[in-house]
């Protein structure tokens, strides 16, 4: 893998709060990479970093293996689609599209083509004379791409792209984005909150907390294999349990609560002393029974049914532990018993081992 | 409310200057209320043409210069941090806490042969002879500048304040340097600041009669001096009304071509 962008050592304060600490990165030419975390996590810092619309206070950036860690963002060969689009109000959709070109000072002929073809490509042909006020949010969103992709940057980034679209929208962009990045063959860094944003559109991402970066993989690595407690929560992993590991076998792991029996999980990706995990199954994992324990999960604890919430084609179940933790539990509608759960009733949650993960501290 | 509000402060005062623009003169000055249209027709004098003129061209050069001095002041006031801001504002404002004739006084000291331009100039060793620098056409323009200049400003400062930093960015990050972001972002949509601040440096610049006298020495008549005159030297006072109007309905027209050019501009 050829690297594109390189961050090495990067560390970018904003008065007191550190925004990026000594974060280290490398994405591959290619790439759809995201960047995931919660608002104020440093994500969007990262993406004016490249672009160069901030300076990083120490460590530098590459791009293809240039440094260009104090040019200014007109002497990049990266451009940004930021979270509302900045369109220039007083400019039409094509002379938007072709501001860059026109700084660049390339031949109005050539503009007048580039231009055209970038519509195309993103489906806006007849609404070149129109003024960004006159067009809707989905087209406000491809006009904002079509003028950052006009100038083939090596790498486009992305701040929050589906953010502003309503949910319909959101679904049909994500499909866009995937094609757009097919058809230009350049880096796109992606900046998100959604998790599974991040797990559909990237072909790597990085999960980033406290202007950290926890980790980075493949979404299914990510999904799979968190690394950290952080990490699988951010990802969906909701129900947690901490515990003691008492015995360790086959990478399977036997972990002791004082209020539950012993459970049988997969051991921590790296190293399994014996010590303090937290226990993390994922909701749509977990076996809800109002019988007692059936053969075949091997791990079984108690709980209360707390509420229950009807999604379509889902419900979640709401469980109140021993411990006074909730849980959730999703069940597809077709899984469900004939004879609904009441609330308040005593049921068993059961799962396979296979099914669960121990998460040193 | 509003309307009697109105009516009271501005309609009335408004229709006794009508009324005496179109009486006649006494024969020792005061109005005889004989209707006629005699003062008016005195203005058709090729004379008094080019005082109008004149007075145009000096307020347009002085809405130039404030725009030109006011745009780089504004943009710095409006993306400066809100101490600063605040700072830069009081600073605007404290000449308005003097009297404005004082502050015009204040010129001719700087400006005048033996003034604090002129020593400085040649203490400096730059000039060996003072400069005449008082009573000129660019004393007069410099002191309209000086004294309408926070007109421009502030209106531009709010106008550029609306423009997001976000819009900026997007320019720089698609190659623009700072000037062509300046001249191809923020300027054309500062233009509603630069629409207001126009207005509000030209009509007073246009009838303006204290700077042009103390400046400019009195020796180029200009349509508020001439005003000044009529009423208080003449005492025309039907004349005095008449040319008020005058000048009124210049601006008025003037108004009209310009906000008729933007708005056809803008429907291209």
């Amino acid at each position: 893998m050829t690297t594109t962008v390189e961050l090495k050592n990067v560390v970018k304060t904003h008065g007191v709060v550190t925004a990026v600490d000594r974060v280290s990165l490398k994405i591959g030419r290619g790439e759809f990479f995201s960047i995931l975390g919660p608002s104020g996590s440093g994500k969007t810092t990262i993406l004016r970093l490249i672009a160069g619309l901030d300076v990083p206070d120490q460590g530098d950036i590459f791009i293809q293996e240039r440094v260009v860690t104090s040019d200014p963002p007109h002497a990049r060969p990266v451009n940004m689609v930021s979270q509302h689009y900045a369109l220039f109000p007083h400019m039409t959709v094509f002379e938007n599209v072709a501001f860059g070109l026109k700084m660049r000072r390339k031949r109005p002929r050539d503009i007048q083509q580039a231009v055209k073809q970038m519509l195309a490509m993103v489906r806006l042909e007849g609404k070149a004379p129109r003024f960004p006020g006159q067009l809707s949010g989905g087209e406000q969103q491809r006009v904002a791409l079509a003028r950052a992709l006009v100038n083939h940057p090596v790498v486009l980034l992305l701040d929050e792209p589906l953010a502003a679209l309503d949910q319909r929208l959101r679904q049909e962009m994500q499909g866009e984005l995937k094609r757009l990045q097919q058809e230009v063959k350049a880096t796109f860094i992606c900046v998100t909150h959604q998790q599974d944003e991040a797990l559909m559109l990237s072909d790597r991402l990085a999960v980033m907390h406290g202007g950290k970066i926890l980790q980075v993989g493949t979404p299914q690595e990510i999904y799979e294999q968190p690394e950290s407690t952080t990490v699988a929560k951010f990802i969906g992993l909701s129900n947690s349990l901490s515990g003691t590991i008492t015995r360790i076998e086959d990478g399977l792991c036997w972990v002791k609560h004082e209020a539950f029996p012993q459970v049988v999980v997969k051991c921590p990706p790296h190293g399994s002393e014996q010590g303090p995990v937290t226990v993390m199954i994922r909701p749509e994992r977990l076996h809800v029974s109002g019988e007692p324990p059936a053969k075949g999960y091997e791990n079984t604890i108690p709980a209360i049914l707390h509420q229950t919430v009807f999604n379509g084609n889902e419900i979640f179940y709401h469980l109140r532990l021993r411990n006074e933790a909730i849980w959730i539990a999703r069940v597809p509608i077709d899984e469900t018993h004939t004879r609904p759960l009441a609330i308040g009733q005593a049921v068993y949650l059961q799962w396979s081992p296979s099914e669960g993960l121990a998460l040193s501290h | 409310m509003a309307s009697l509000f109105l009516g009271l402060c501005f309609l009335a005062p408004l229709l006794l200057v009508l009324g005496v623009s179109v009486a006649s003169r006494g024969l020792y000055g005061g109005v005889e209320w004989i209707g006629t249209l005699e003062n008016y027709r005195r203005m058709a004098d090729p004379l008094i043409g080019a005082i109008f003129l004149r007075s145009i061209l000096f307020a347009g050069l002085t809405t130039g210069v404030c725009a030109v001095v006011g745009f780089p002041l504004a943009y710095c006031m409006a993306r400066a941090s809100h101490r600063w801001q605040w700072l830069l504002l009081t600073l605007v404002m404290i000449p308005f806490w003097t009297n404005f004739l004082v502050r015009t006084y204040a010129w001719i000291l700087i400006l005048r042969a033996d003034g604090v331009l002129n020593s400085t100039l040649m203490q400096l060793g730059i000039q060996s002879e003072p400069l005449t620098l008082l009573f000129t056409d660019a004393a007069v323009c410099v002191g309209l500048v000086y004294g309408y200049l926070p007109f421009m400003v502030l209106p531009l400062v709010v106008a550029i304040e609306r423009i997001s930093p976000q819009l900026e960015e997007a320019a720089r990050d698609l190659y623009a340097t700072t000037g062509s972001m300046i001249r191809h972002i923020v300027l054309p949509l500062s233009k509603p600041g630069f629409l207001a601040g126009g207005a509000l440096v030209f009509i007073p610049s246009v009838g303006a009669f204290i700077t042009p006298y103390l400046l400019g020495g009195g020796k180029q008549m200009m349509v508020g001096t001439l005003i000044q005159q009529e009423f208080l030297v003449s005492r025309d006072w039907p004349f005095g009304s008449a040319l008020s109007f005058g000048l009124m309905g210049t601006v008025l027209l003037l108004w009209f071509l310009v906000s008729r050019t933007l708005s056809r501009r803008e429907a291209q």
